[in-house]
C-alpha cells in the first residue's frame, strides 16, 4: 500500500449519538472524522465525552443514514392534519366528568 | 427558486434553525463557511500560545488545568470543522487554506506568551470575550454552528475561571508577582478589545450577517458588554487598565474607552503580528510532520477491509 495512494483518501464522516443515563435516548451529539469504527467511538469519546458522565456511544457513518427530503416536507407529512381522531381533544365527554374523580 | 427563497426567510423570521439540507442562498453559505471556519481555526491556533507554558506551569494543579483546557481547545476545533463540513467545504481544504495563509483567525493568537500571568490573562481577557462573542453567536440561525457553540460555551467558563485565579493569585502574592500581572494586562488589554472586530461604521459584511442571523448583536455592542464587566473585575484584583482616556459614562452607566489603535489591528490581521509566522509554520509541521498516523491508520483500515472480504 503506497502512502502517495493513502494521502488521497479522506476517512469518512460518522454521526455520534450519546446516551447519558441508561434508559435514556441516544440524542445527535455531532460528528468526527475516522478511519474507521474503533476509531470512530474513540474520537466520539474524546471529542464529545470529556467532561459529561457518558453511559453509551452509537457511532453511524453519515452516508448510510437516509432521512427524509426536506423538499418533500408538505406531501410526506401532512397527511397526519386530518387524522384528528387521533388526539383526545376529538372526543366530547359528558359535563362535569372529567372533574368528578377529583371532587370525590 | 422563488418558493424555495420565501422558505428560507419565512424560517429565519420565525426563528426556525437552517440545517444542512435546507435550501439556502448561496452567499448565505460561503459567510457561515468563511465564519466558522474561521472560528475553527482560532481554537486550533489557540492551543499554541497556551501550550507555550505546558512543561513551565507552576505546579502540577496548574500544569492538568492547562492541558484540559489545550484539549478542549482542540475539542472545539473539532467542533467547529463538522459544522463548516455540513456546509459542503471538506476539511483538507480548510486545513490547507490556513497552512497557505487564506483564512483568517482570531488575530490575538499572534501575540506572545511571554510570562506566566500571560495564561492567567488569556482566560480572564480572551476567553472572557471569547464567551461574550460564543453565547450571543449560540442563538444564530444556523442549527450545527448554534448546536456546537452550545457545547462550547458549556466548556468555556472553566477556562475563564482558572485564568482568573492565576490573576487573582499573582495579584495578592509578592509585588514582584503584582508587577507581573500588570505587565501582562498592559500587553493584553487592546488586543482582547480589537478581538470583537472594527467598530460597527466599519464593518463591511454586519448588514447581510445580521439579516441572515449569522450575527446577532453588533461588534460594539458586545465589546462594551466586555469593557463594562472587566473594568469592574480589574478594581476587585486591584490592576489599572491601562488607558488614561477611560472615564465612566454617568448617563449610559458604562465605561468608555480610549480609541483602539486600529493599524495595529490590520497589520496583525495581514500577516504582520509578533507570532503570525511563527503560528502557521507551527501548525504547518504538526500536520506533516505527523502525516504518517493518518497514513497508518488508513493503511490499516484497508488491510482489514481485505481481510474481511476474503473471509
Amino acid at each position: 500500500m503506497s502512502t502517495e495512494q493513502n494521502k488521497n483518501e479522506q476517512w469518512e464522516i460518522w454521526e455520534v449519538f450519546l446516551q447519558e443515563k441508561s434508559g435514556e435516548p441516544h440524542s445527535h451529539a455531532g460528528s468526527v472524522r475516522a478511519a474507521d469504527k474503533e476509531m470512530a467511538l474513540q474520537n466520539a469519546r474524546d471529542v464529545y465525552g470529556r467532561r459529561d458522565t457518558i453511559n453509551n456511544i452509537w457511532i453511524v457513518k453519515t452516508k448510510d443514514i437516509t432521512a427524509t427530503n426536506i423538499e418533500d416536507k408538505t406531501s410526506f407529512f401532512d397527511s397526519t392534519d386530518d387524522k384528528v381522531y387521533r388526539h383526545p381533544q376529538f372526543y366530547k365527554l359528558p359535563d362535569g366528568i372529567k372533574d368528578a374523580f377529583k371532587k370525590r | 427558486m422563488v418558493d424555495l427563497e420565501l422558505t428560507f426567510e419565512k424560517n429565519l423570521s420565525i426563528g426556525q434553525k437552517i440545517e444542512p439540507r435546507d435550501w439556502m442562498p448561496e452567499n448565505y453559505r460561503k459567510q457561515l463557511i468563511r465564519l466558522i471556519s474561521q472560528h475553527a481555526h482560532s481554537e486550533i491556533v489557540g492551543m499554541l500560545p497556551e501550550g507555550n507554558w505546558i512543561t513551565r506551569a507552576p505546579s502540577l494543579r496548574r500544569k492538568i488545568a492547562l492541558l484540559a483546557k489545550v484539549q478542549d481547545e482542540a475539542g472545539h476545533g473539532l467542533y467547529l470543522y463538522c459544522a463548516a463540513e455540513t456546509l459542503g467545504i471538506s476539511r483538507e481544504e480548510m486545513f490547507d487554506q490556513l497552512h497557505t495563509k487564506k483564512a483568517k483567525y482570531s488575530s490575538i493568537f499572534n501575540y506572545p506568551t511571554l510570562t506566566w500571568a500571560d495564561i492567567g490573562m488569556i482566560g480572564w481577557l480572551v476567553d472572557g470575550a471569547a464567551i461574550i462573542n460564543q453565547t450571543t453567536m449560540a442563538k444564530c440561525s444556523y442549527g450545527p454552528y448554534s448546536r456546537g457553540l452550545l457545547r462550547i460555551c458549556k466548556e468555556e467558563n472553566f477556562h475563564k475561571i482558572q485564568g482568573m485565579e492565576i490573576v487573582g493569585i499573582l495579584c495578592s502574592g509578592t509585588n514582584e508577582q503584582k508587577e507581573m500581572a500588570q505587565e501582562s494586562l498592559n500587553r493584553w488589554w487592546w488586543p482582547s478589545l480589537m478581538m470583537f472586530g472594527p467598530h460597527d461604521t466599519n464593518s463591511p459584511n454586519s448588514s447581510d450577517l445580521m439579516k441572515w442571523k449569522i450575527k446577532i448583536k453588533s461588534n460594539d455592542e458586545l465589546r462594551q458588554r466586555f469593557v463594562d464587566m472587566t473594568v469592574e473585575q480589574a478594581k476587585v484584583f486591584g490592576l489599572t487598565i491601562p488607558d488614561p482616556e477611560l472615564k465612566f459614562n454617568t448617563e449610559t452607566r458604562s465605561w468608555e474607552t480610549g480609541e483602539i489603535n486600529w493599524d495595529e489591528f490590520y497589520s496583525v490581521i495581514n500577516g504582520n503580528g509578533l507570532c503570525n509566522n511563527e503560528r502557521i509554520s507551527a501548525r504547518r509541521s504538526a500536520y506533516e510532520d505527523n502525516s504518517w498516523v493518518r497514513d497508518a491508520a488508513t493503511s490499516y483500515k484497508i488491510k482489514k477491509n481485505k481481510k474481511a472480504e476474503a473471509a
